[in-house]
């Protein structure tokens, strides 16, 4: 008996490149912890208020929606109180419970399922990288490492000055213009290495880089010169059919 | 392209072994030969049909300001065309409206390729009093896409006022864009021109003085992929996780806060103004019978110059990037594969991209798909099975959840695919993973399963040879540990 238990737990664990076994799945599917742990700057008596103008911005977002459905708000507002507060600690997510009547826990669902609700502590400028398939043919994963090296952190950290907070994250949307980062709200485009450490710079001295494409165009347009659209654009009523 | 995408799926389930990936070939050019001798023999009073698509005048290019180099603005918008005799559309009324778009026959442009005339006339039951909706699709994610984007942030009139047009022909009472939260910048110039569009009387009550109400509102999303499937933006719409809902109730039944809804994509509710201002038949005349129109194709990957650009439906693949695209880097010949439509479309190999013609029936042909139109050119420096690896890794990360085939399966795709990568594996797993996304595929509520199988499953039907390449070449590496472990395995397969 004991021998074929130590046999059979050695096949498994046998450190060989072309070994694997199927028990070496890892436990965690998910990038995130879902569940909330207290600490002290994230727990339910850290204060959290929205400002006079914020509380102006709840009404308008709640105009916009039928009676009876002011729970549609949820996800507008949960970014409010994350613009308000640089990230979204538990407080917040009661306080928009509160504001919009329902069940904590249906805030909760919302908080966690979204990956722009950041519930942990975020740098003051929020750098994601795009690695999916169309930026990874261009280039991305230089940019990732580039960045990585720059920061000195990994991905999913932050700076010791919470200045910066780098995260690896899915299509941006931008794939014409790979590879590109995000910092905060603005799309920085077409990167080179140089064109990372040159905005990396920027931020860190205060400044607000240019958003946009870095090697020269100004959007989507091919970069040897326009291949179409080149004629002034027809005014109104150009080609109007017979029945209007 | 996710949403709908399971009536795509019944075309492209042709493929059935997972060995006889020649066999796959074989069906998809017998498709085309099929295809081939319907077109040669048309019906006697039929018209001569068009043989050459493309390229495209400007003069008939819809987003005329797509590079933003004019004005996006009420003012410019307004120069350029826009907003023109939009009340006398509007005065038409609904049936005029919907004939045209059906007479185009405008295809929905966020993947599934449903006539949009159709779909919108779904609508226009009797009214049992519930207000009806039109969700706009800006929830832009699919990896290649961007452009939505570009119609946003450059033409973003065209957007509203199609939202208006689009609103009448199906009665509804408000439309609400649903844009992706990254897209911020984006978001604020839909809201300038919309509040620009309110200002001038041009939407809001007694819209552009045709006595009919209707309102726009733009809401942010917060990231998530499965977003863009029209009943998980039903759900985020409401305030809840963006989990698809079964069907039936389709929305045009139950959709947005209990009421009738239709879920359109931009670039459909968009080019609707220009369809009804010069005609249904004039959209019509581009493109192949049932294919029409003109599209927003984004081509990136490895090309010299990557481009969004508006082009006629059914131009050739080849024609389409030597032209706009300034061409494969490193020469046609250089090329190694291309994926048609966006990540959730199988990949061609070279030699079916020499031939095929870009719109929705030519790409299912071929067991692929249009999708959004989003062209990823792959060039022979690029490692395809990575590039399918990470669309794998994509998919994962963006499964909702919900469903376990395609929660637990996208884990193991991915984790397979990583090993395919390296070539750490047996050539049987090739079948194994075939195998294992066909068990997901059509297993799972929405389309997002399907779109995670098929990736995996293109790679396999065109690139076999170069999977068990990689793993013959990882076995020699390690040759002299797998002889060690060799007794092992042999216990490990018989238990």
């Amino acid at each position: 008996m004991l021998p074929s238990i130590v046999r059979a737990a050695t096949r498994y664990v046998s450190p060989s490149t072309v070994s694997r076994g199927i028990a070496s799945s890892t436990p965690v599917l998910s990038s995130h912890l879902f569940v909330h742990r207290d600490t002290d700057y994230n727990n339910p008596d850290v204060p959290f208020e929205f400002s006079p103008d914020n509380m102006k911005r709840i009404e308008a977002i709640l105009a916009q929606f039928p009676d009876g459905h002011k729970r549609a708000g949820v996800i507008p507002i949960l970014d409010l109180a994350q613009r308000q507060h640089g990230w979204l600690p538990i407080s917040a997510m009661h306080k928009v419970a509160e504001v919009l009547d329902m069940p904590r826990m249906r805030v909760y669902e919302v908080a966690t399922f979204y990956t722009m609700f950041n519930r942990q502590p975020t740098g003051k400028y929020h750098v994601q990288v795009c690695t999916t398939t169309p930026c990874m043919l261009c280039g991305a994963e230089a940019v990732r490492e580039r960045l990585k090296e720059k920061l000195g952190i990994d991905k999913g950290q932050t700076t010791k000055d919470g200045m910066f907070t780098l995260s690896e994250v899915e299509c941006l949307g931008a794939c014409v213009n790979a590879p590109m980062i995000q910092v905060n709200d603005d799309f920085y485009e077409d990167l080179s290495l140089k064109d990372v450490d040159d905005i990396i710079d920027n931020l860190r001295a205060g400044k607000r880089p240019t958003p946009g494409p870095r090697n020269g165009r100004t959007c989507s347009e091919p970069i040897a010169g326009l291949t179409s659209l080149t004629e002034e654009p027809k005014g109104p009523g150009f080609g109007l059919q017979a029945g209007l | 392209m996710l949403r709908n995408a399971s009536r795509l799926h019944a075309c492209l389930n042709g493929s059935t072994s997972p060995i006889a990936s020649t066999g796959c070939l074989q069906e998809g050019l017998v498709a085309v030969r099929h295809q081939a001798t319907q077109a040669a023999t048309p019906p006697k009073d039929a018209k001569p049909q068009k043989t050459k698509f493309g390229p495209l005048k400007d003069q008939d290019r819809i987003f005329t300001n797509l590079y933003g180099r004019h004005d996006w603005k009420l003012k410019g918008a307004m120069a350029r065309g826009d907003w023109y005799k939009t009340k006398e559309i509007l005065l038409k009324g609904h049936e005029w409206i919907l004939s045209e778009v059906k007479k185009s026959g405008l295809r929905g442009r966020g993947g599934a390729g449903f006539p949009s005339g159709m779909k919108w006339s779904f609508m226009n039951k009797p009214s049992d009093g519930r207000p009806k909706y039109l969700v706009v699709n800006a929830d832009e994610g699919e990896p290649g896409t961007c452009k939505d984007r570009e119609i946003m942030r450059h033409d973003p009139h065209k957007l509203v006022e199609g939202c208006l047009i689009a609103g009448r022909a199906m009665h509804a009472r408000a439309a609400y864009i649903y844009i992706r939260g990254e897209f911020y910048n984006e978001a604020v110039n839909l809201q300038i021109a919309v509040n620009e569009a309110y200002k001038a009387g041009l939407i809001g009550e007694n819209a552009c003085g045709s006595g009919y109400d209707f309102d726009v509102f733009v809401f942010r999303g917060a990231g998530a992929y499965i977003c863009g499937e029209e009943t998980a933006l039903i759900e985020s719409l409401e305030g809840k996780q963006g989990k698809p809902r079964l069907k039936p109730p389709f929305p045009a039944d139950i959709g947005v806060f209990g009421c009738p809804t239709t879920v359109a994509n931009v670039e459909t509710v968009a080019v609707a103004p220009a369809i009804c201002r010069r005609g249904g038949d004039w959209f019509h005349s581009f493109g192949r019978e049932r294919n029409s129109g003109t599209k927003l194709f984004c081509i990136s990957g490895h090309v010299n110059t990557p481009v969004t650009v508006e082009e006629e439906m059914s131009i050739p693949l080849k024609e389409l990037i030597e032209r706009h695209a300034g061409g494969v880097i490193g020469g046609w010949d250089n090329l190694l594969g291309i994926i048609p439509g966006g990540s959730s479309v199988p990949v061609l190999p070279k030699s079916i991209c020499e031939t095929v013609l870009m719109d929705f029936d030519a790409l299912q042909a071929v067991q692929s798909g249009l999708g959004t139109a989003a062209i990823i050119v792959m060039n022979k420096q690029a490692d395809i099975i990575k590039c399918i690896a990470r669309l794998s890794e994509f998919y994962k990360h963006e499964s909702c959840g919900q469903c376990t085939p395609c929660r637990e399966g996208c884990g193991w795709l991915n984790k397979i695919m990583w090993r395919f990568v390296e070539g750490n594996a047996r050539p049987e797993e090739i079948d194994m993973i075939w195998e294992l996304s066909k068990q997901i595929e059509g297993h799972t509520i929405c389309a997002l399963g399907d779109a995670a199988a098929w990736p995996v499953q293109g790679l396999i039907r065109h690139f076999r040879p170069v999977i068990e390449e990689r793993m013959a070449q990882f076995a020699a590496k390690n040759k002299k540990t797998a002889s060690e472990k060799k007794g092992t395995d042999r216990v490990a397969i018989a238990q």
